[in-house]
């Protein structure tokens, strides 16, 4: 009977709230989904608050073009099995249209070209509250998100005026134009997502567990050779590996770790006993100290 | 496992990021990559130790100025506990900060210099902790290395800062004092050598001992319904729901209830959490909510039990921290945010200005500015349902709105 009494059981009490704070509050409400566990673990929560009723609003994936294909085939079958609505916007269309210019060189990513087709689609389909699944644990300018974070009218974050949050009370109101980016998963640890997919028997994608991948070593980290997305020079040898992936945004942009975990208990160990933190292994992160600071002003999630 | 959410406040270089960065340190929080990003950081800054402040202060304004500026959120755990710590600033101009971090905290650690004792940040520190009524209070006397871990030093802070107690509103606040060098990680998480004479513990064995229930109050049951569901399908056709969080107290089947503001009265008939269904409903579960009878329920309405009702009011008396650079001023009209419930609010008066450093109340005042803090009277276009915030933390609490900027600029504590 009492839904309070562990850690992971207030997680999801707090989410809950949250996401009926949205449903509540705004007009036209949206979740980003981009088919990587903290988004699919949101899906879940919001089934839960609305529960008998369908979630009361529509998923949207900023489409990258550089998905893992498991992640994709993974999205269609969630979205099919709830009967939930869809939106797809690509950045090969905001590319196409001159909107933003494809980075060239090693390091090359969509990642930064997210945001304009993020924020166009926003303003295409006039959504007032975005939410996201980004965590204070991730990264140490993500520690002062709000968890209710207003946005201008071009998408950017002001760090230093951001609206107090006391108690639990969420002020939800805007002007016109302006949007709120939600993030119920703010107190989240990844261990606590972890734990989370296991306790609720979530199914994830499958490039989360081990499996042997054609990879390639760059500056300590190992990055997928079997698509044609991430750069790779000739003298970089390709070797078979055992790995999983700790997350699965952008291809170009993820690398991928040893492991042995093929089922989530496996999975929930090695993350408990790790080492290197869920960001280590995103390059773009490490392009400067600031790089995420930067990147959530100009109107990244 | 159980979580335990807590607050710091010190003033500017009294270590208090360091006192963080020590315990992450200390617990093996820090993960390989950010260890190695403070090292090379502190390498490249000429110090000859590791400035764990790194780990915390995460914004490039503050990086450049060296201070922290806002309020940030810190995730470690044990074996025993998951910890939130919620880093607040300790300038003068960022007392805002200080009570929105401290709102969520079921404990509380103020830091104070060693080298310069009981100032008046730590007075002002006191007293939105006891505003706030945090239940559990670590006065961490830091930079104990700097002052040759001297028992005198450290007894004659404890005696100022006991005098402080002495004229606290809020008299069931526990404090304990723990000497302490987060540079040099003494007492911070491993019991120190240098300083026999303290027989206390460690400041974290000390919260590992905290004890939960000794941290939430348990008051009366308070439903504020936050959102209907009705799934209009073949399979719940007439369904119902009311979704929200309890605060206070359990809730169960069979409970004889009253709906606000419509005073009717009704019976729980089922509570559900997801596609299960509960005899009881726990404090802080977000649950949703059957009733025996077909009656008009709309969000920002509250259910309660028969028999345990809120006082109903177009008018209160609150102690407001004001947040916002414009005045608060008498005649001036706000959205009052009450849980879920949202009144047009006028100031009525404003009774006098409390000064947060235990210097005394101020009558005859016209306005207040960012971070005063001040007992107010508000008249309200519609009743509210409240309790008084020393009875219920959530039901007798709210946050203030502006009605052109759409921005939180004051909490309020009713009286």
């Amino acid at each position: 009977m009492n839904k309070d009494t562990s850690h992971i059981n207030s997680l999801e009490n707090e989410a809950i709230y949250i996401i009926r704070e949205v449903a509540a509050q705004f007009e036209r409400p949206v979740l980003l989904f981009s088919g990587g566990k903290d988004s699919i673990t949101l899906v879940r929560l919001a089934v839960k608050a609305f529960y008998p009723a369908k979630i009361p609003f529509p998923l949207m994936h900023i489409d990258t073009g550089h998905n893992f294909p498991e992640t994709i085939e993974f999205r269609d079958r969630l979205v099919k099995e709830l009967g939930l609505e869809l939106i797809v916007r690509h950045v090969q269309d905001s590319i196409d249209e001159g909107k933003v210019k494809e980075e060239s060189g090693k390091y090359s990513s969509r990642n930064q070209l997210q945001t304009t087709t993020l924020l166009d689609a926003i303003e295409e389909f006039k959504f007032d509250a975005c939410i996201g699944g980004a965590r204070r644990d991730e990264e140490k300018a993500r520690a002062k998100e709000r968890i209710f974070s207003v946005r201008d009218d071009f998408g950017q974050w002001d760090e230093k005026n951001q609206r107090p949050e006391l108690f639990d009370m969420l002020n939800g109101q805007i002007e016109l134009g302006q949007n709120v980016r939600v993030f119920p998963i703010s107190n989240w640890t990844e261990l606590d997502v972890w734990s989370y997919i296991e306790k609720e028997n979530i199914e994830i994608p499958s490039i989360y567990f081990a499996h042997t991948r054609a990879t390639f070593l760059r500056d300590g980290l190992i990055w997928s050779a079997e698509d044609d997305v991430v750069y790779r020079e000739d003298d970089e040898e390709v070797v078979d590996r055992m790995v999983r992936f700790r997350t699965v945004g952008d291809m170009s942009c993820t690398a991928a770790v040893l492991s042995d975990a093929t089922d989530i208990k496996t999975v929930v160990r090695e993350i408990r006993e790790s080492s290197i933190s869920e960001r280590g292994a995103r390059i773009d992160d490490k392009r400067s100290e600031a790089a995420m600071e930067k990147r959530k002003q100009q109107g990244y999630f | 496992m159980e979580v335990l959410k807590i607050a710091t406040a010190g003033s500017v270089d009294d270590g208090k990021s360091t006192l963080i960065g020590r315990i992450l340190y200390d617990t093996k929080s820090l993960t390989t990559d950010k260890l190695e990003a403070i090292e090379s950081k502190s390498k490249q800054l000429g110090y000859d130790y590791l400035d764990f402040s790194l780990a915390t202060d995460g914004l490039v304004a503050e990086r450049e100025q060296g201070i922290t500026i806002d309020v940030a959120h810190i995730y470690f755990s044990t074996a025993k506990k998951s910890y939130i710590i919620a880093d607040t600033p300790g300038h003068v101009e960022y007392t805002r900060n200080m009570v929105t971090g401290a709102s969520t905290s079921q404990a509380s650690i103020i830091l104070i210099d060693a080298r310069k004792g009981v100032i008046e940040q730590t007075n002002r520190h006191f007293f939105i902790n006891n505003l706030l009524r945090i239940k559990d209070i670590v006065v961490a006397i830091n930079k104990m290395d700097l002052v040759d871990y001297s028992e005198e030093i450290y007894n004659g802070i404890k005696a100022d800062f006991e005098e402080l107690m002495s004229k606290r509103d809020y008299q069931d606040q526990k404090i304990t004092f723990i000497p302490v060098s987060a540079l040099k990680g003494d007492n911070v998480v491993h019991k120190s050598e240098k300083m026999p004479w303290y027989k206390g513990e460690a400041l974290l064995e000390h919260l590992e001992q905290l004890d939960k229930a000794d941290i939430f109050n348990v008051g009366t049951p308070r439903f504020p319904v936050q959102y209907v569901i009705r799934p209009k399908t073949d399979e719940f056709h007439d369904f119902r729901g009311y979704a929200g969080k309890v605060y206070g107290g359990n809730l169960s089947v069979g409970d004889d209830v009253i709906v606000f503001p419509s005073k009717t009265r009704s019976k729980i008939k089922d509570i559900y959490f997801y596609d299960e269904k509960y005899e009881t409903a726990s404090r802080r579960s977000s649950v949703t909510i059957t009733l025996e009878d077909d009656i008009n329920v709309s969000r920002g309405d509250m259910i309660v039990k028969e028999g345990d009702i809120p006082t109903i009011d177009k008018q209160f008396t609150a102690n407001v921290c004001w947040m916002d650079s414009n005045q608060l001023t008498p005649g001036a009209k706000y959205v009052v945010q009450h849980g879920v419930n949202k009144v047009l609010a006028k100031v009525d008066r404003i009774n006098h200005k409390i000064h947060p450093d235990y210097s005394g109340i101020e009558k005859d005042v016209t306005g207040l500015g960012v971070n005063d803090i001040a007992s107010v009277t508000f008249k309200l276009n519609k009743p509210i349902f409240y309790d008084q915030f020393k009875n219920h933390r959530t039901n007798g609490s709210f946050i203030l709105i502006d009605t052109q900027s759409n921005s939180t600029v004051g909490a309020g504590f009713i009286q």
